[in-house]
């Protein structure tokens, strides 16, 4: 440490009047108490520091052995997804009152924030028909895991029954909350990709804490969620739906059909891929469920002078308060996609995410009616938002290798899942054009030939 | 007027009325209302719901924590508070009248043997 890096901020300068302030002339003496037999004595074996232009060069060409959605038509979906992002979301997010902005623990010095998280929480509220919402949490399947625990402490029961037609790692996720918690979660199998409502009847007890389905489903059916709330019906077991919010824009409320907590992820409306995340969880809830929300809540009050302003409220239930009683352990939220996310929706408006859908639900169903004239089976049925399970003729993966070349991204491999052979899970979001599902389609008939 | 001296006490803060042979009521006192500062919401069990001795059955939400109510003897919930729902500050008004929480029936005769006298009591809050 005796040369001046470009990296890092202290010059030898710095470093020597520390130095002569502890007391002593030199590093070395700091590290005394350090036994000989384990100091490194060696440099360590890693390359020389680059400069600038070496290092942007570098990372330059490690990028561009990247494919995106610029050079390549994506119809991969399966919980993420390639939507438009118009240029203001960036604007205002990167703002350095927004950028910087760390938890507004003190309300007087964060209005901003805290008004921004508010009006996101309304949103959300507004799209999944529920009374009350936190202000994130780090994504779709945290927030499962979450209602999850809600439920179990809630009810005071034992198992939560999770719908084999949620994401995969979703119930990845769950499985590990509960293995913490000592929680069963088994899963209700399927009837033609759909949650199959005969296991539910004979699946649930009266130590089921909660029935867990997806809306659309991971397979893109649109579950009969009126159906599934029926049969929890006398029971004291919650429904807890996980919603993706772009499809919310046409589908029914969860809300309005009985769910008692929605959660998903906020990344269809306005946050990047990334190539997995950073994303955004939602949690929604019935008032009934509101004191046992994880994380943060932000309330609308008045002040001394009867004036509107906002602040972080219940924290009464979080661990930095209740601690090991806390209602979860969850004190982090993604404020930034939250905000970037609330800054979408306000910019498209509610006709614009309407239109945003309805765009999704017709070229998904020009795909799949062009596959089927095309000859290709399509295992799901006309109930779909803009995803669906297509048979093609070669492994999946294969096929995908084949649809690289013509700069197509092909679906996701559920074979495995579906137990049925060369199943890809296709999406078809606004931003492919009728050129390029047309093309598509001609591949995958080149493909399958 | 309830008399202070007619009721039970627990080291947690509770007061016990004993209302016959295996019914009790149960509340927090004075003490722990002024502790916990302005009560914003509580949480009560149902009727019918079952707890053993010292076993959580209640929590008392004030702006600054959340704290657990404990029963002081086993047994069932035969009444709750309900008007506590809406108006939580009545436990800070009258924690020992209006304020209570809930009423428990015991199985057996009540074992009163643990709890506090109100001389007790006070000279355990001294402290």
């Amino acid at each position: 440490m005796t040369k001046q890096h470009r990296y890092l901020p202290l010059t030898p300068t710095d470093r020597q009047e520390m130095l002569e302030f502890i007391g002593v002339s030199e590093m070395e003496a700091l590290l005394t108490d350090i036994p000989a037999e384990v100091r490194l004595t060696t440099a360590l074996d890693i390359p020389e520091a680059l400069s600038e232009l070496e290092l942007t060069k570098h990372m330059s060409s490690l990028a561009t052995k990247n494919i995106s959605t610029n050079e390549a038509s994506l119809f991969l979906g399966a919980g993420t997804y390639d939507h438009f992002i118009p240029s203001v979301v960036n604007h205002v997010l990167l703002r350095s009152e927004f950028m910087t902005a760390y938890v507004p623990y003190q309300p007087e010095a964060s209005q901003g924030e805290l008004q921004a998280l508010f009006e996101f929480q309304s949103m959300v509220c507004e799209l999944t028909g529920m009374d009350v919402a936190n202000s994130s949490l780090y994504d779709a399947f945290t927030s499962l895991g979450e209602a999850c625990n809600l439920a179990i402490t809630h009810t005071k029961k034992g198992r939560i029954l999770m719908s084999q037609a949620v994401h995969p790692q979703a119930r990845e996720v769950v499985d590990t909350y509960a293995y913490g918690m000592e929680y069963d979660v088994e899963t209700i199998g399927l009837n033609d990709l759909s949650t199959d409502l005969e296991s539910i009847k004979t699946q649930i007890d009266d130590d089921t804490a909660a029935v867990v389905v997806q809306y659309p489903n991971f397979f893109g059916s649109i579950e009969d969620l009126k159906a599934v709330k029926s049969l929890l019906e006398g029971k004291k077991a919650l429904l807890i739906v996980v919603a993706n919010p772009l499809a919310l824009a046409l589908l029914e409320t969860p809300g309005n059909l009985g769910a008692d907590i929605v959660v998903g992820d906020m990344q269809p409306l306005g946050i990047p891929m990334s190539y997995g995340g950073p994303h955004c969880g939602y949690f929604a809830a019935k008032k009934a469920y509101m004191r046992k929300l994880p994380s943060r809540i932000v309330g609308e009050t008045v002040d001394s002078d009867g004036k509107r302003g906002y602040v972080m409220t219940l924290q009464t239930r979080e661990q930095h308060i209740r601690r090991e009683k806390a209602t979860s352990n969850m004190s982090s939220n993604q404020a930034l996609f939250a905000l970037g996310s609330a800054v979408f929706m306000t910019a498209i408006g509610k006709e614009g995410i309407r239109e945003m859908a309805e765009q999704n639900l017709s070229k998904a169903h020009y795909l799949s009616r062009n596959l089927k004239e095309a000859g290709f089976e399509i295992l799901s049925n006309d109930n779909f938002f803009n995803e669906f399970v297509v048979k093609v003729t070669k492994p999946v993966l294969e096929v995908n290798k084949q649809l690289l070349a013509h700069n197509i991204i092909g679906g996701y491999d559920v074979s495995e899942l579906l137990t049925t052979e060369n199943a890809m899970l296709i999406c078809v979001t606004e931003k492919r054009t009728k050129a390029e599902i047309d093309q598509f389609v001609k591949c995958l008939v080149e493909v399958a030939n | 007027m309830v008399n202070k001296n007619d009721l039970l006490y627990t080291e947690e803060h509770e007061w016990i009325a004993v209302l016959d042979d295996n019914t009790i009521r149960v509340g927090i006192t004075e003490f722990a209302v002024d502790q916990l500062g302005d009560i914003v919401y509580v949480e009560l069990p149902a009727v019918d719901d079952k707890f053993d001795a010292e076993e959580e059955f209640a929590t008392v939400e004030s702006v600054k924590s959340t704290s657990g109510i404990y029963a002081p003897v086993s047994g069932i919930v035969s009444d709750i508070n309900e008007a506590l729902e809406d108006e939580p500050e009545l436990l800070n008004e009258a924690p020992l009248e209006s304020g209570w929480l809930v009423e428990i029936k015991t199985e057996g005769a009540i074992d009163t043997s643990h709890l506090l006298s109100l001389a007790a009591y006070e000279a355990l809050i001294e402290d």
